[in-house]
């Protein structure tokens, strides 16, 4: 079984729901990510999301692009992403690292040599915003014969009988973006958002993770009283722009803010 | 061979002809990809308005009075048909095959890409969607989406590279005098695909309202398919003029291809007619040799952006490179998924034109036959002269004049060291 399903099994037996932290790797710099990464662990986050930097990152607000725009000056490649996984896993070898992008650099890399690269550094998912389920079969085969899981999204439109569909094609676990926009929107309707896991955890077949709008603890706290885990990723990254030149300062305030997260979802759990 | 098996033969090999053509009539498959191209590589969030798209057009384009109405407006609006004039000069000039030019410069707002968006905003009207958003490089599909906005009371907001917005003042001007709002795009290279970038973030923000018109064959399925069909009509005329001109169909049609729309509209109708040979005129900018060109045909590789695998610039990490042409209207680093699949089954050629050979096709057009064709036509007819000097003179060359150069005087002038104001 994959550290994925552990880390849930975990928590479940804790009582606990899944925070899990977003970061892009080499924001602000290369050599911040590895320590970075271990300090939201040290601070109460379950699973780390690893954004590989893209030129043209589509689906995020304007927070999230100047990440990448940050990695990019650095030429953080997929390939970089993969070593500061390995790099992670020097030292952590139960935290989930899931690489979350776009299907391109994957592209690039062809789907075989990404899926053993990945699984030697010691990746444990894909979540590929522009790769829908009809879209990833192939790599599907390629990720699953590494033990990679591949972690499909549900949006607000998406009806039922796709989200069965996606339930179906997901491993790990299924990421639902809570809202009709880019990354760190501020138009979350949490009630809504409640609703709507609720529907799906009824047939869900893996857990469920809500991101995208998800900017403080109450929100997370609240996300988290139905669904399986919390995204944070907006929130983090706007760190990184106001520390970029103070590398101790900037992990003192990610630290807090995974603490102040870690605290208010286990509240109510 | 006896009488009857050279029949059956005959017969068997006209069955895989047409078996073969009307593949290719009627690509994409069912899930909008041309062999290994094209497809939809998008957001969840988008998946559902894709397939509503899909249903939406493949009913109405059959529907008789949707396509009166296209039609109609193709007529009395942008006022098709477009002539296909036989562009003498020039063929005297070039010393060969018979240059016949497509007139898509006439057409209101002064290019093709109003056909599409007449075609679009029908679609918009159809699926009750009050307001469109569209992207724009050098300004063409934003004056022709803000046109369409106008002329069927939709609310439309155009997204413009920061760039792009400085380079093209007029036709900034010329959306906001048509009630568009236009947005600076100031993320990546502040150009085309950032704007592109842009209006899909839009989308996917208001969907359930908003109607997104894509101004080329490229973007996620179905767009390729329907920016495809409606510019078919330059085909479907071009064809039929130069059988009523000809008596026979043109040896060569040549295109300038950035995104492709205007080569894919000429091409389509053609398909089928294997005799007929397809070039598409790719923009080299300063050379294939620097990096600063846009012609992913000709140098690219396989990669996603923007919805769709096709050629792409970028490097060999799988980053996208930032392009280059003396026309904005070219300067993509991807081109529609159809060209990509064309050009691999060898149905369609792919060259490159730098600067300096469009400038000066865009001097001689000037010159020899009084037409100002736009910076990006000047590509296609700057190989066509060429072609044409070693074909025969009996033979035929068709340049779809994709559009009007007006929009490049500011250009031209600052080449030619020109104050204008």
């Amino acid at each position: 079984m994959g550290r994925i399903t552990d880390c849930f099994q975990r928590l479940a037996g804790t009582g606990q729901k899944a925070l899990v932290v977003y970061v892009v790797a080499g924001d602000p710099t290369p050599a911040t990510t590895v320590p970075l990464m271990h300090t939201m662990v040290a601070n109460g986050a379950s699973m780390i999301e690893l954004g590989v930097p893209f030129t043209d990152p589509e689906a995020e607000g304007p927070v999230i692009q100047l990440a990448h725009e940050r990695a990019m000056r650095h030429r953080v490649s997929l390939r970089d992403t993969m070593n500061m996984v390995a790099a992670f896993r020097e030292q952590d070898q139960s935290t989930p690292v899931v690489l979350m992008g776009y299907v391109n650099p994957i592209e690039a890399m062809g789907y075989e040599k990404f899926a053993s690269l990945a699984a030697a550094a010691g990746v444990d998912g894909t979540i590929l915003v522009n790769v829908p389920p009809e879209e990833g079969l192939v790599l599907d085969t390629a990720l699953l014969a590494k033990g990679i899981d591949p972690v499909y999204l549900l949006a607000p439109t998406t009806p039922e009988a796709r989200a069965r569909m996606i339930f179906e094609r997901s491993r790990g676990f299924t990421y639902y973006v809570s809202l009709k926009g880019t990354t760190g929107a501020g138009n979350l309707d949490v009630g809504e958002v409640q609703e709507r896991v609720a529907e799906f955890k009824t047939y869900a077949t893996t857990p469920v993770v809500v991101g995208f709008g998800i900017k403080d603890g109450v929100t997370a706290a609240q996300v988290a009283e139905v669904s399986d885990g919390a995204v944070v990723g907006t929130a983090i990254v706007s760190l990184m722009a106001a520390h970029e030149q103070q590398p101790e300062q900037l992990a003192e305030a990610v630290a807090a803010l995974v603490q102040e997260m870690r605290t208010a979802m286990d509240t109510v759990s | 061979m006896t009488h009857t098996e050279h029949n059956s033969l005959a017969a068997d090999t006209a069955t895989r002809v047409a078996g073969l053509n009307e593949a290719l009539a009627v690509m994409p498959d069912e899930t909008g990809h041309f062999g290994p191209y094209g497809g939809r590589f998008v957001s969840e969030v988008l998946m559902t308005a894709l397939q509503e798209l899909d249903e939406a057009y493949r009913r109405l384009k059959h529907d008789k009075k949707f396509m009166a109405d296209f039609h109609y407006d193709l007529q009395h609006y942008v006022g098709r048909p477009s002539p296909l004039y036989f562009a003498e000069r020039l063929t005297q000039q070039a010393g060969g095959a018979r240059i016949m030019l497509k007139r898509e410069d006439l057409n209101h707002t002064g290019a093709h890409k109003i056909n599409n968006c007449i075609g679009q905003a029908l679609l918009a009207k159809h699926m009750g969607k009050p307001r469109v958003i569209a992207e724009t490089g050098a300004g063409q599909h934003g004056v022709a989406s803000a046109t369409v906005a106008a002329r069927f009371g939709l609310k439309c907001r155009v997204y413009m590279g920061a760039d792009d917005i400085a380079r093209q003042s007029p036709n900034v001007y010329r959306m906001k005098l048509l009630g568009a709002e236009v947005v600076p795009v100031t993320s990546g290279s502040r150009t085309l695909k950032d704007a592109l970038s842009e209006a899909m973030r839009d989308w996917v923000t208001n969907v359930d309202d908003t109607y997104y018109i894509i101004g080329t064959v490229a973007g996620p399925h179905p767009y390729p398919m329907l920016v495809r069909d409606f510019q078919s009509v330059i085909g479907t005329e071009a064809r039929q003029q130069c059988l009523q001109q000809f008596g026979k169909l043109p040896d060569a049609i040549v295109a300038c291809v950035g995104g492709g729309s205007n080569a894919m509209g000429i091409f389509h109708p053609f398909l089928e007619d294997s005799q007929v040979r397809l070039i598409g005129a790719e923009p080299a900018g300063r050379g294939l040799a620097t990096s600063q060109h846009a012609a992913p045909l000709s140098r690219g590789s396989v990669g996603i952006l923007h919805g769709t695998r096709t050629y792409l610039m970028q490097d060999e990490d799988g980053q996208v490179l930032d392009t280059y042409s003396i026309s904005a209207g070219l300067d993509y680093p991807g081109v529609g998924p159809e060209h990509a699949w064309l050009k691999d089954i060898k149905r369609a050629e792919y060259v490159a034109v730098d600067d300096q050979r469009a400038l000066h096709a865009f001097r001689q057009c000037n010159l020899l036959e009084g037409i100002l064709p736009a910076l990006e036509s000047a590509h296609g007819l700057a190989h066509a002269m060429e072609l044409a000097a070693t074909m025969d003179k009996e033979d035929i060359i068709i340049v779809n004049m994709s559009g009007r150069g007006d929009k490049d005087i500011p250009t031209m002038a600052k080449i030619d060291g020109m104050r204008l104001d």
